[in-house]
């Protein structure tokens, strides 16, 4: 089926037209060409996603993020073609399944998909824990076993002791669990989430978010994550697709996005986020100034240093694997002591490695521990040495926003302060109008 | 600037009075007209209509008769049956079933009142001919779920056969009894079998129409999310759809039932028996007493068969309550 390496699922050429009969094949060019606006004026149609492709890893967590009307909500009904695309190839495990006859529809619904929704749809007439088995159920588990699995899945998502009350019974949050609880109780691959977490209150929805974490250390399922929520997008995603008016306008993870928005749109929804919580120190990392084999000579190091006119050193393994530092007189020792190279020399306790993708934000009380203004080791998942952080330079990554925010907040006094004074025309002029405002309505669900 | 707005005022005015003078001639067209065709005599040529259906109807009847001889078997077995059931049980057996049930679900002062009916039937003589009536009802209702409910699913699930029915229906419910009296007794000969039919003719459309639309109300997040985890369409209408739409099918069924006890009075005319026959037998003969006690009789079923259905449907929608 599936080759090895490739993507869990890929979206390639995507077009939904609503109100439109699709000729099967290629998009016509009657479609292709013509702005939303025009083809609504003309034929009465409504473009809902043009030619959307990416790609999902296995066990990644893929974030597609937009305002309402921006088509993320029908985007993932194709996935599973609740609504039928018109146009495009979504290939999951390899199967296109816009080829599927009904029959191997239902059943890759049932195997390889389970969803949440944003209004829950949870069935009112059955009680919690039938609503939790209802994937096994239309998968005709026997009652019994089905039932067990969604004791033990509650149990997962922390609702043991509500098994027997009915849905209406419960706060929304926790009735998003009951649908989560489904959703896993199901156990598919792909766990798509439309807007799950948008109809709750911010308190309810940072301690789903943070269960949703939790819970995906030891599942591992790959997620299809759907908001209009930057801040839940960044905190989840390990890509992110944002997309407007149907279109996909950049994919990337959080840092990419943050650091270089495609487009002033995506740039205006990036303003306000706190970067340090979000790009990662190897943003700040320099080239070591000095970077040793294990097999060098004592003589040889010594000498390096010297050059440099350094103290200490990064020594690495012949792969480039972060072993530790050898100071100039942990050297000059083993040159005494006739070692042939410096590898008995090397301290490992005395710095702390940072994985390269540690956001600046918790890298800052490991450097503040830092006795003195040595470079700190960053390493990749293999351990490969990708370059050093200087504690300074994180401590400076913070304050420039800390002032950042300052400055932001200075000038909207300010400008508050000219529209209190009757400037009324020189604020309007410079702000853009409501309508482009991409943050307008953000917490709108 | 007050030029211009005198000059859209006049426009508006200029509309105003326009519309006036068309609504005058038109009017006047239509009086001169009649006064000239006074005189003229106008006629079309007949639609044969009623010849039409006599041959239609006589066509059936020959033709179709083993088609409504299968109807015939089927509507008999299923009403001896019913109608023995409620023979065979005593009149004291019924009394205190429906009074405790009364007791235990609708409460003291509602079963208070249904023994006090009951009873009153019981007294005045008539308890035989309510049973009669009441197997007949019960027949006319069984052979109006299993056709009725159906045919609201499949309306709701096609917008087309919806439209195409709602005429059907509408002619079902509004047409006089009496029309199809006489042709259902061509094809079917009288007695109690064409009352059942004349029955469901009258009191199917309810059970119809309700189905259809209690089926589409269900709310389509629900519908969606179940669908989802790869649920087909016969899991989604038993398990889901159905379900759901519970409460609001009983009220049909409710209103269906309430029709078939209506139609009692007028089935009589072709041989239903029961209550309806004594309601007949007290018209032709100016005996006012004696109507009074069967209607009255025909009174308490049906307010004891509403209450209990209703209960029943009001018990559905607290299951099915979404919040």
């Amino acid at each position: 089926m599936a080759q090895e390496g490739a993507p869990k699922l890929s979206v390639r050429g995507l077009w939904k037209v609503f109100g439109h009969e699709s000729t099967g094949g290629a998009v016509p060019a009657e479609i292709a060409n013509k702005s939303k606006e025009d083809m609504r004026e003309d034929d009465g149609v409504v473009l809902a996603l043009k030619d959307v492709s990416f790609d999902v890893n296995e066990g990644e967590t893929f974030v597609v993020m937009g305002l309402s009307g921006s088509g993320k909500s029908t985007l993932v009904r194709t996935l599973i073609r609740l609504i039928e695309p018109s146009y495009g190839q979504i290939i999951v495990d390899g199967d296109d399944i816009l080829q599927y006859s009904e029959k191997e529809l239902v059943d890759f619904r049932r195997r390889k998909t389970s969803m949440v929704f944003q209004h829950f749809g949870l069935l009112p007439h059955r009680s919690v824990l039938e609503n939790a088995a209802w994937g096994l159920e239309v998968q005709n588990m026997p009652k019994a076993k089905r039932l067990q699995i969604a004791r033990e899945t509650l149990d997962l998502v922390g609702l043991s002791g509500w098994e027997d009350y009915r849905p209406g019974a419960l706060s929304g949050g926790m009735q998003q669990r009951v649908g989560l609880a489904r959703a896993i109780a199901a156990d598919a691959d792909i766990l798509l989430m439309d807007e799950p977490f948008s109809g709750l209150d911010p308190l309810i929805r940072r301690d789903m978010q943070g269960e949703l974490i939790r819970l995906q250390e030891h599942l591992h399922k790959t997620l299809i994550f759907i908001t209009h929520d930057l801040a839940e997008a960044l905190k989840l995603g390990t890509h992110i697709a944002i997309m407007r008016d149907g279109v996909v306008i950049q994919i990337g993870t959080g840092e990419e996005i943050l650091e270089a928005p495609a487009d002033d749109y995506v740039a205006e929804f990036v303003r306000d986020v706190r970067r340090t919580t979000v790009v990662t120190v190897r943003t700040l990392m320099d080239q070591p100034d000095l970077q040793l084999r294990q097999s060098t000579t004592p003589a040889v190091a010594m000498r390096e240093m010297g050059k440099a006119g350094v103290v200490s050193a990064f020594v690495c393994d012949e792969e480039d694997h972060y072993l530790g530092m050898v100071s100039f007189n942990g050297a000059a020792e083993a040159k005494q002591r006739g070692d042939a190279t410096i590898a008995d020399a090397i301290t490992v306790d005395e710095y702390p490695t940072l994985p390269a993708d540690t956001s600046v934000e918790s890298a800052l009380p490991v450097v503040l521990e830092q006795h003195d203004e040595g470079a700190l080791a960053v390493t990749d998942e293999e351990g490969v040495l990708v370059g050093t952080l200087l504690p300074s330079s994180v401590v400076g990554a913070m304050v420039q926003e800390a002032q950042d925010a300052i400055d932001v907040r200075e000038a909207s006094a300010a400008l508050l302060a000219a529209s209190f004074a009757g400037d009324q025309e020189e604020v309007d002029g410079d702000g853009d109008s409501e309508a482009a405002d991409p943050r307008e309505g953000m917490e709108v669900s | 600037m007050k030029g211009s707005l005198s000059d859209s005022t006049k426009r508006v005015m200029d509309i105003k009075n326009r519309k006036w003078l068309i609504a005058g001639g038109v009017v006047g067209l239509f009086l001169l007209a009649s006064k000239l065709l006074q005189a003229v005599e106008l006629t079309l040529p007949r639609v044969p209509l009623a010849d039409g259906v006599d041959v239609a109807i006589e066509w059936a009847t020959i033709n179709l008769a083993p088609f409504f001889d299968g109807i015939k078997l089927v509507v008999i077995k299923l009403l001896v049956a019913i109608t023995a059931f409620f023979d065979w049980v005593p009149w004291i057996v019924w009394v205190v079933a429906v009074g405790g049930a009364a007791f235990r679900w609708l409460g003291i002062r509602t079963a208070v009142f249904f023994l006090a009916g009951l009873l009153t039937i019981v007294s005045v003589g008539l308890w035989d001919h309510a049973m009669s009536t009441i197997a007949l009802v019960s027949t006319s209702m069984v052979l109006i779920l299993v056709t009725g409910i159906p045919i609201g699913v499949l309306a709701s699930r096609s917008d087309r056969f919806e439209s195409a029915l709602r005429p059907v229906l509408d002619a079902m419910q509004t047409m006089p009894s009496f029309v199809y009296l006489i042709p259902v007794i061509f094809l079917l000969g009288s007695g109690k079998v064409p009352a059942v039919l004349a029955t469901m003719i009258y009191a199917t459309p309810p059970a119809i129409r309700l189905t259809n639309l209690a089926l589409r109300q269900v709310s389509p997040e629900i519908k969606e999310a179940a669908r989802s985890f790869g649920a087909t369409p016969f899991q989604m209408l038993f398990k889901v759809e159905l379900p759901l739409a519970v409460a609001t099918i009983m009220a049909g069924v409710n209103q269906s039932l309430m029709m078939a006890i209506s139609m009692v009075v007028i089935a009589s005319l072709i041989g239903a028996g029961g209550l309806g026959n004594d309601v007949l037998f007290a018209m032709s003969r100016v005996r006012v007493g004696d109507g009074f006690e069967a209607g009255l009789a025909i009174l308490v079923l049906a307010i004891v068969v509403d209450r209990s259905t209703q209960a029943l449907g009001q018990r559905a929608s607290k299951e099915t309550r979404t919040e």
